[in-house]
């Protein structure tokens, strides 16, 4: 109908982008489909696949190889009579709670006095988080060495003029899981100390603006204000590094072996020692399905939590 | 036809119906603003034009064409977005080339037509820089180069202006309908803001909860307000709206609100059919004109704008905004006469809020 | 005021010392000859420093060898750098196309498949180790690097995809419109938009996953075999299986070689490393 006005843009119509027809051609979200193909045979085959699979062979009284001859949860009854598993179990809460309940500690401290405001924050950040990027078994074999009672620690404390020191607790089966405590809050307490400072650093600096306006001490703020304010961090914390216990299997190996004894062994040790080493796969196979329903009850939470804020924040 | 149909489109969400039967014509070359609050549905409508959202019922044409079922790029669009949405990796020059690269287009040409639009666009100097580098006037200038490099039969613009600050966006505006004088395009326009709708619009579309309140050229939009929503939409400060029924003394037509009487001038004839009628009076703050013979208002507050003042004033057991010139003074507690122009009034029907005079 | 700034750095550096002690432990026994060693304290510097135990620990003692290897880290050393470039560039890749397809293109059960690979993450590989034996050993690849590869792969894409969606997620909706409009299709919009956009994502995601990768044991003891040993599996062997006296100097040279790789690109990433990890990178 209106007159085009004189176009500087104006062309003939074989001079215009080809318009692609819109019968035949292929939709991107079929690419997209395709491309979630090995993902999703990966998550649907190799993790609840082989989690099933283990279930089954866990039912069976397989030893050396699979062998699908079942006898219902006789490797259970096995498991749970069988003194070294609640060995590992006990060591299991020891450990969760002294290395989690560490991290957790050392790590909000260290947040908090790098939140204080210090200058060389980044080389003391640096510092702190550099046993993070060494692997378990590096840490198990520096602090099977640092706490070796011959030559380690204690010696080295003693040649200092305190000759009733002791420090032995690697070779003594009543102390060497807390040896495993102190090497792996040596390496993760970086991690925490992050994740915390990462949190603080969130926090809204007017509320600091107000305590002092308020006239409230510093450690005050702190216990009453921030610690409440950063709840969902430590809960992030707690499962992460639950995640890690209950993992824990290289630190182990490499720092005390499991030793003196079966004395510092834990669940994921025994899962591996039974399907690799003693040919016991039905009765490992149980164990490892128990270890993965620890881990289901401890995670659950924070699945909910996550996916809900997921929910949340597409409601906007 | 050219331009763009829309029948009987319809959105749904987990089947709540959004939109229901949107029917629109967009003639070719028109500027077409789709106005209203936020949550009206007007990007939703946008996006369903663009193809970016897909219809629940209807079709749309574009030039003619049923592209319903196409995607964005097969549709003969371009699209402005209020945030810009420059490929923020890409310089200047490969943002705007991106779609034609996409389309297939050889590289020399593609050079040749950013090369074009960049100096229609007076952004050759920025061709190198990144969308980073450049201020928010200058990306938006982008964003309109990159719409215009696909020579498309429509541009569909959505808040393009929302994210400059006034001044910027005066300018911008201005550009805009230059532009839009030059190329004769057709370009469905979205805005929240009246002033970019009554400056740009060759027709204006008030929406409001999913449908369409009135489809009109600006000044009838203004003049003659379909229904109460969009007379209180549209216009700063709002129009005044008061409850009472017509009344006829002698020559003389008031508005009785039943604490007072509104004496209103010019009357059309038609309102003659309505006395006695409990209805809506609307009346914008140049309506209401200063009269010592008219009803005392007493004044509760006055506002100087600048270039004029608004006055609040008690009357006839309601508030109303009256327009001034910025010389008079008006002191707070005192009284002055008012008249309302009957001539350009709106009256509303009380239970649906339809406008009940016509032209 | 005063007395707490000094408290504040006194705590700080205590902690600092106590953090690098055994890191300066094992520099310094590694360093030291044995006979000083056994007549000193870890806590003195090696009065003659010398590389020997480093070399010993990277060639081995070729005169007390069973077989033809030297026992020395170099092979192992080669070992991980095969196993670690393509599992990175692989888990990194199929990550970041997997997290694209699910935080771009919405299709039904995106968020259920999301759910099921962020459970998957917290899944302890004892697991499924088992059956993941079986099914590298059907594919003919047990002990080999390409099997360890692809267990790697299979391990990381969990936690790739995790990080490249959530990062593509933030992504604003708009530019994707654009992309669309401009006609851009799936691999256009990956390779042409998306992929740069990500490109300090993408950094986080290969540091951190090279560190997982070389870190790893559990995965290169079970798959490994003889020819496809890691570093960190041969390191435990090496401390583990020495005759006669422990040669500590040796043990922490060899553990320095094999922190070495991990600990340069700690030190060289700096904040790529902290972003990645607060970022929420999950990871047990």
């Amino acid at each position: 109908m209106a007159e085009p006005a004189p176009d500087v843009l104006q062309r003939s119509d074989d001079q215009k982008i080809p318009i692609k027809s819109g019968k035949k051609r292929w939709r991107p979200q079929w690419s997209a489909g395709v491309a979630l193909i090995p993902a999703m045979t990966i998550t649907i085959v190799c993790f609840y696949g082989f989690i099933i699979w283990t279930f089954i062979i866990s039912l069976t009284r397989s030893r050396l190889l699979p062998v699908y001859k079942f006898t219902g949860f006789d490797q259970y009854v096995r498991l749970f009579a069988n003194e070294r598993w609640w060995t590992a179990m006990q060591n299991l809460a020891i450990h969760g709670f002294l290395f989690i309940g560490g991290c957790v500690v050392f790590g909000y401290l260290l947040a908090i006095l790098i939140d204080r405001g210090v200058k060389a924050e980044g080389m003391f950040r640096t510092l702190f988080m550099l046993p993070l990027s060494m692997s378990f078994i590096v840490t198990g074999v520096i602090w099977q060495w640092v706490m070796n009672p011959g030559l380690g620690l204690q010696e080295a404390v003693r040649a200092l003029g305190w000759a009733s020191f002791e420090f032995n607790w690697i070779v003594r089966p009543d102390r060497s899981i807390y040896t495993l405590a102190i090497a792996g809050i040596w390496q993760q307490v970086g991690l925490c100390m992050a994740l915390f400072l990462a949190g603080l650093r969130n926090i809204d600096p007017n509320i600091w603006k107000a305590s002092r306006v308020d006239g409230i001490p510093v450690w005050r703020v702190y216990l009453h204000i921030i610690t409440p304010m950063m709840r969902t961090v430590f809960f992030t914390v707690f499962i992460l590094m639950s995640a890690i216990v209950m993992k824990a299997f290289d630190l182990v190996v490499a720092l005390t072996g499991g030793g003196p004894g079966f004395s510092s062994d834990l669940p994921a040790r025994f899962v591996v020692d039974h399907i690799l080493n003693r040919q016991e796969l039905g009765l490992g196979a149980a164990g490892a399905f128990v270890l993965l329903c620890t881990v289901i009850a401890v995670i659950s939470p924070y699945i909910y939590f996550e996916l809900k804020k997921e929910r949340g924040g597409r409601g906007h | 036809m050219n331009g763009v149909e829309l029948r009987d489109v319809t959105k749904a969400y987990a089947g709540i119906t959004v939109m229901e039967n949107i029917n629109l014509e967009i003639s070719d070359g028109d500027f077409l603003v789709l106005l209203g609050p936020s949550g009206c549905g007007k990007s939703t409508l946008l996006n369903m034009i663009a193809g970016l959202e897909p219809v629940t019922g209807g079709s749309i044409d574009i030039n003619g064409r049923d592209v319903t079922a196409l995607e964005p790029d097969e549709r003969d669009i371009a699209m402005v977005f209020q945030s810009y949405a420059l490929y923020p990796t890409m310089s200047v020059r490969k943002n705007i080339g991106f779609g034609l690269k996409m389309a297939g287009m050889p590289k020399p040409d593609i050079e040749e037509r950013v090369k074009e639009v960049a100096e229609l666009l007076q952004i050759t100097p920025l061709l190198d820089r990144k969308p980073s580098q450049l201020s928010g006037g200058q990306q938006q200038r982008v964003a309109i180069g990159r719409a215009l490099v696909r020579e498309p039969a429509v541009f569909l613009f959505d808040e393009p202006l929302s994210n400059l600050d006034a001044k910027l966006r005066a300018d911008m505006r201005i550009e805009l309908k230059r532009l839009h004088e030059r190329l004769g395009r057709t370009i469905v326009y979205v805005t929240h803001d009246q002033i970019e709708a009554m400056t740009l619009a060759t027709k204006v579309v008030v929406l409001d909860r999913g449908s369409v309140q009135q489809a009109d050229t600006p000044e009838n939009v203004y003049r003659r307000p379909a229904n109460r929503f969009v007379a209180s939409f549209v216009g700063a400060p709002t129009m005044n709206f008061v409850d009472g029924t017509l009344v006829r003394e002698g020559d003389q037509m008031f508005f009785d609100t039943g604490k007072g009487k509104l004496p209103l001038v010019d009357v059309p004839a038609q309102a003659n059919e309505m006395v006695g009628r409990p209805m809506t009076l609307g009346a914008r703050p140049e309506h209401l004109m200063f009269d010592d013979a008219g009803i005392s208002a007493r004044v509760v507050l006055a506002e100087p704008t600048g270039p004029d003042q608004y006055v609040r004033l008690a009357v006839a057991g309601a508030e109303m905004t009256a327009r001034s010139g910025p010389e008079q003074a008006f002191k707070p507690g005192a009284d002055i006469g008012i008249v309302i122009d009957g001539a350009r009034m709106s009256l509303f029907d009380l239970e649906n809020g339809q406008a009940l005079l016509e032209g | 005021m005063r007395y707490n700034r000094w408290a504040l750095y006194g705590l700080l550096c205590l902690a600092a010392i106590m953090i690098m002690a055994p890191v300066f432990i094992m520099i310094s026994t590694s360093l030291k000859s044995m006979d000083e060693i056994r007549n000193g304290s870890i806590f003195t510097l090696p009065a003659d420093p010398s590389f020997a135990a480093w070399s010993k620990a990277w060639l081995g003692d070729c005169t007390q060898t069973l077989g033809k290897k030297c026992g020395g880290l170099s092979s192992s050393f080669m070992t991980s750098v095969q196993i670690v470039i393509p599992a990175l560039i692989l888990s990194v890749g199929l990550g970041a196309v997997t997290g694209y397809s699910l935080a771009v293109w919405k299709m039904k059960g995106a968020n259920v498949m999301f759910a099921a690979l962020l459970v998957g993450m917290f899944i302890p590989p004892q697991v499924t180790l088992y059956p993941l034996i079986i099914m590298i050993r059907e594919l003919g690849i047990f002990g080999s690097i390409p099997g360890l590869i692809l267990v790697h792969v299979i391990w990381g894409v969990a936690f790739t995809t995790m990080m490249f969606r959530n990062f593509f997620k933030t992504v604003p909706q708009d530019l994707l419109k654009a992309a669309r409009i401009d006609g851009a299709g799936f691999w256009a919009l990956f390779w042409h938009v998306m992929l740069p956009l990500s490109l300090p994502i993408l950094g986080v995601a290969m540091i951190l996953q090279f560190t997982y990768i070389w870190n790893d044991f559990l995965l290169g003891l079970t798959f490994g075999g003889r020819s496809g040993q890691p570093m960190t599996v041969a390191l435990n062997n090496l401390v583990g299986s020495q005759f006669g006296e422990k040669e500590y100097n040796v043990d922490m040279a060899a553990t320095m070689l094999t922190a070495l790789p991990t600990l340069a690109v700690y030190l060289l990433s700096g904040r790529l490393f902290v972003r990645g990890i607060a970022a929420g990178a999950v990871k047990g």
